[in-house]
């Protein structure tokens, strides 16, 4: 039988032990990830006299805040824009082929689900140009269209003007929905599994109808998997440069692209500092926002 | 059985809205697959440039030798080997994290998750310009090992957090009792502990091993002159996009599918077992 002094040593290695397993990732992701932001946020407050002045100074001006945001406004605006259409139309899309996989696919569930990912197992970089090579004039589906008089109407309501697909704002929104469509589908997919079919059962025995058993218990109950998955779409999508430089052309520029060039063509460190610390404060707010809307403290 | 009975007939909107959630799923489905088959077919193309975007005719030429020595080859080597190191890495960190929030209580918890949720939360490119002015500012060299680092910082989070929720609902009780048979700590871990979490530990593993080798924002910023798979690929793509580009990415889509079913058949004989 353990004696007194082996027990408070028990007791104080389970007192020490979590602080021992978590210090080596916390010190990792304090070092390199909260340091840099700090970092960042220095940068982005210094100046530069010339290109090759690679030191700075420091100084107290929060204008250069409100100068990156008036000369890059549209590229910003243009960055949620895209990002929060790409969002919705994961939703869109992204909802139905959960809600199928999860309560009809039956013993095919995981073989479904694998479907999503295989196409996430080829390159980011390689998808992009396949959908340039596919939305191109020579490709496939411009003519396509055409030949079934759809062109037309496209150009029309501006999906395609001119007749042209590729470097449209289309193009670049339907890439950002591709490239980012898994990150909604398998969190939605994560919130119905869980839900008990029983409860369908129960609603359509009290008279609920398809829409309203949906409407009542299952939407309310996939919440969740909404919200993780919107999170994990808009994110990434907005401060994406790829698809805007594969898919986009000089019209489409997203802030992403303004920062890769101001960073490492131009080397100008300070003003592109400056945008990502806009952008990261702007989806900060505005992630903290919407989880107060849907009352989901709990990210994880 | 008589309130199943007495259940209303299904309305003609109501299989309508049924088979309307499943015609979008299978467009869904198509429009996941478009590129994919895009990619796999232009692996036979015989370009007539030095762009591999307009079909022209079949070859088997670029299958001759997939492997080939050359930049394409060395940048997949180079991305192979940094995912296997910061996947590693990235495992222990991660997997400890996660042991200590679902197997202890204590002070900070909370600060804990939130440090594993902002990198997710933080968009690539801010992840990626902030590191690489760490490095600027300390005069760090970018290479290799600031990849790894930059890899190792976002895959520790994934892990962590998909380990977290793999292993929460363990029966941990089962540690008091192999201790109170007598088993040292070591052993109760290596027997008891390690066997139970394993099959999360591996999963995030292979997360974070697909997530290193097909980052290309992040590593963008930090690589200086190595060049990983995406990035040669963005390079090149500015002055020639070659079929043997097809044809890697076509093999490691059969590779990973091959992996995947093998997993799914793997998980049904162990449930039948």
């Amino acid at each position: 039988m353990a004696g007194p002094d082996e027990e408070e040593l028990t007791k104080r290695r389970a007192r020490v032990a979590p602080y021992a397993l978590l210090s080596p990732g916390m010190l990792w992701l304090t070092l390199f990830f909260l340091v840099p932001l700090l970092t960042l946020a220095r940068m982005s407050l210094s100046t530069k006299t010339s290109r090759f002045d690679f030191d700075p100074d420091f100084t107290w001006d929060f204008g250069v805040y409100a100068d990156a945001i008036s000369t890059y406004s549209s590229q910003l605006l243009r960055s949620f824009v895209y990002a929060g259409t790409a969002t919705l139309l994961c939703i869109l899309i992204g909802y139905p082929v959960a809600y199928v996989i999860a309560v009809r696919g039956g013993r095919f569930r995981n073989l479904l689900l694998g479907l999503v990912v295989v196409p996430f197992f080829t390159s980011f970089l390689i998808r992009t140009i396949a959908w340039s090579s596919l939305l191109q004039d020579e490709g496939p589906i411009v003519p396509l269209l055409e030949s079934v008089g759809l062109m037309g109407l496209l150009d029309a309501i501006g999906v395609a003007p001119g007749g042209r697909l590729l470097q449209t704002h289309a193009a670049v929104i339907g890439g950002l929905t591709y490239n980012f469509l898994p990150f909604m589908i398998l969190p939605i997919y994560v919130s119905l599994e869980k839900i008990d079919l029983r409860l369908l059962d129960a609603a359509k025995d009290l008279y609920a109808n398809g829409w309203q058993a949906f409407r009542k218990v299952v939407l309310p109950l996939s919440l969740p998997g909404i919200f993780a998955g919107t999170l994990l779409t808009f994110i990434p999508a907005a401060g994406d440069f790829v698809n805007a430089r594969f898919l986009g052309g000089p019209n489409n520029s997203m802030i992403g692209n303004v920062v890769q060039d101001r960073f490492l063509v131009q080397l100008d460190y300070p003003s592109a500092a400056a945008l990502s610390f806009v952008l990261m404060v702007i989806i900060t707010i505005g992630t903290l926002v919407y989880a107060r809307a849907l009352g989901t403290d709990d990210l994880v | 059985m008589s309130a199943r009975a007495a259940r209303p007939p299904e309305t003609t909107a109501g299989r309508l809205g049924r088979w309307g959630i499943t015609a979008i799923a299978v467009c869904g489905f198509v429009y996941l697959f478009l590129p994919i088959v895009v990619i796999v077919v232009f692996s036979f193309n015989d370009p007539a440039g030095r762009f591999n975007i307009i079909w022209r005719q079949f070859t088997l030429d670029n299958w001759r030798d997939p492997l080939a020595s050359g930049p394409l080859t060395d940048a997949m080597a180079l991305s192979l080997e940094i995912a296997a190191i910061s996947a590693l890495v990235a495992t222990v960190l991660g997997t400890l994290i996660a042991i200590a929030l679902v197997r202890y209580r204590f002070r900070g918890g909370k600060v804990v998750n939130l440090l594993l949720v902002l990198p997710l939360t933080t968009p690539e490119i801010v992840l990626g310009a902030s590191l690489a002015t760490l490095f600027i500012d300390r005069g760090v060299q970018r290479g290799f090992w600031t990849i790894v680092i930059a890899h190792v910082m976002f895959c520790t989070s994934f892990v962590a957090l998909t380990v977290k929720a793999r292993i929460r609902g363990f029966d941990w009780t089962l540690e008091d009792a192999a201790m109170d048979l007598g088993a040292p700590p070591w052993r109760t871990f290596s027997r008891v502990t390690l066997p139970l979490i394993t099959p999360g530990i591996l999963a995030a593993a292979l997360l974070s091993f697909a997530l290193s080798i097909d980052d290309f924002i992040i590593t963008f910023f930090n690589a200086g002159s190595e060049e990983t798979f995406p990035l040669r690929i963005f390079g090149a793509s500015r002055v020639e996009l070659s079929p043997q580009i097809n044809v890697l990415a076509t093999l490691v889509l059969i590779v990973s599918v091959a992996l995947m079913l093998l997993g799914i058949v793997f998980r049904r004989r162990v449930e039948r077992a």
